[in-house]
């Protein structure tokens, strides 16, 4: 893309650019690390995660400002426009996936204690291995405007989403072999709903990154990875009845 | 050069709905050829934006669609222009009936040295024969058509020429309404106005739309995108691109019209 005239307004879309790169980096730390503190039970690793999210905050806040005067300054138009708005979307995004990793590294610290089931959390970790590639596979694009790289990010959710499924199904199991489980898989369980979150601001950013690029938007039925998950069903079937056990 | 222009979401080349039809337009400065065969439509009580910069032929096609290129010498059209089906470019078209039928608002407001009252009436009178209470009605008409009875409805024998910059052009566009054109052809109506006034006009070509097919030429991109619905985008004589003003601001299919859109021409 060939300058624009006024240059301050190159200066400005860079700097927007620029930020949105550093909010990438430590979204994609945050990610890592939450999991790490989680799986190593590494309390200062759960506490740097959670120290690290203000700055992803005062980003994003950061990012809407200067987006919003570039608006009012420049009244951008076509792809300047596109890129102004998909600035202030990928930054809430990111900002969400920093929420979301705090929240695990915070669980992290709680379940620190009665961690005893390390088996339990290698199916959070592959989860979590799968949710860091689409991060970066999807800020790879944004850095590159690839859009046919976003969409091919897009597509992928849906291993996320039955990858899901089945760290709930291995939860469920573990709670219903030992009750004393239970507190521990039901903040595992949210840490994989954390995870498949995470996951879906990943899809966001695909779906604006590919917007960014070809002005057109991607369709709104992205392909499923799973049906509805219903605990009772899944319970019946682990216990080794059948769906049809399921209480009227 | 002469890559035909691209239509995105296309108001449709000359197709049913149109007012005016235009149709391998090529337009002669002497042997300079300022418009290279363009073909577009103006869609039926719809506003349709020229954007591109100086010189591109914009304000030469819309000279064309009145033959306002009539007054000059060694200037002359070749191709089609249908208004309603009918070649304007006819050399046997009456042009009093022509432009009766197709108004025109300038750039710089152009009140004639009389009465504010003469400036609507005047025109009026050249077309048709009608009593003076009739002339009234029509002459009051057409100030509130043109969101401008209320600022004067007092003074309506004080000159055109003691109006604002802003009044002046809403009584140019009283003039032009008020002997019923069918099209209104604007050449930059705001560039000489404040903001408030500029969106006086903007909000008349809005309420005009209802009634009339408009084209307006304008250098400010963001006015093209708040008042039209299909944009056309020239460059050097060529239609570059055609489409739905949405499109063409957010998606523009064409390189040049995005470099031209966002400031990066040259």
């Amino acid at each position: 893309m060939s300058d624009h005239i006024v240059k301050s307004y190159d200066k400005d879309l860079e700097a927007l650019g620029r930020k949105i790169a550093e909010m990438g980096g430590i979204a994609e730390k945050m990610l890592t690390d939450s999991m790490d503190a989680l799986s190593e039970l590494d309390m200062d690793l759960a506490r740097k995660t959670i120290e690290s999210d203000p700055r992803l905050d005062y980003l994003q806040r950061e990012i809407e400002e200067s987006a919003i005067l570039t608006i009012a300054r420049r009244q951008p138009m076509a792809v300047d426009l596109r890129e102004i708005v998909a600035a202030i979307r990928v930054s809430g995004d990111l900002e969400r996936v920093g929420d979301l990793a705090k929240n695990i590294a915070k669980r992290a610290m709680k379940i620190a204690a009665e961690a005893r089931l390390p088996r339990a959390i290698i199916g959070l970790k592959h989860m979590n291995d799968v949710a860091a590639m689409q991060l970066k596979d999807v800020l790879d694009a944004y850095a590159q405007r690839d859009g046919e790289a976003a969409r091919k990010v897009w597509l992928q959710d849906a291993e996320l989403d039955a990858l899901e499924d089945s760290v709930f199904r291995d939860l469920l199991t573990f709670m219903m072999e030992d009750p004393r489980n239970i507190s521990f898989c039901t903040h595992l369980l949210f840490c994989s709903k954390n995870i498949e979150r995470m996951g879906d601001h990943a899809t966001n950013i695909a779906e604006t990154v590919h917007y960014l690029v070809t002005g057109e938007t991607l369709p709104l039925d992205r392909p499923k990875g799973r049906g509805l998950i219903d605990p009772v069903i899944v319970a019946g079937q682990l216990s080794g009845g059948g769906a049809d056990e399921r209480p009227a | 050069m002469n890559a035909p222009a691209t239509t995105t979401s296309m108001p449709s080349q000359s197709a049913d709905g149109d007012k005016i039809a235009v149709k391998d337009l090529k337009f002669y400065y002497g042997n300079n050829l300022a418009l290279k065969n363009i073909t577009l439509g103006l869609r039926t009580n719809k506003v349709t934006a020229f954007i591109g910069p100086s010189g591109c032929g914009k304000s030469t096609l819309l000279r064309v669609l009145n033959r306002m290129y009539d007054l000059y010498p060694n200037q002359r059209a070749e191709g089609e222009v249908l208004l309603d089906g009918e070649n304007i470019l006819n050399p046997k078209q009456d042009l009093n009936l022509l432009r009766a039928r197709i108004g025109m608002v300038f750039q710089k407001p152009t009140p004639f040295p009389m009465t504010i009252y003469e400036n609507i009436a005047f025109g009026i009178r050249l077309y048709e024969k009608i009593a003076k209470s009739e002339l009234d009605g029509r002459v009051e008409k057409a100030l509130r058509g043109a969101a401008l009875w209320d600022e004067v409805k007092d003074k309506l024998s004080a000159s055109g020429l003691s109006l604002s910059g802003g009044q002046q052009q809403r009584l140019c566009i009283a003039r032009s309404v008020a002997i019923h054109p069918e099209v209104i052809l604007f050449d930059e109506p705001c560039s000489a106005l404040d903001p408030i006034s500029t969106s006086k006009i903007e909000e008349l070509i809005d309420e005009l739309q209802e009634n009339y097919t408009i084209a307006i030429v304008t250098h400010n991109m963001q006015q093209a995108a708040r008042v039209s619905e299909f944009t056309a985008f020239m460059y050097l004589g060529e239609l570059v691109e055609f489409g739905d003003t949405s499109k063409i601001f957010t998606s523009p299919s064409q390189k040049r019209t995005q470099d031209y859109i966002t400031g990066r021409f040259g």
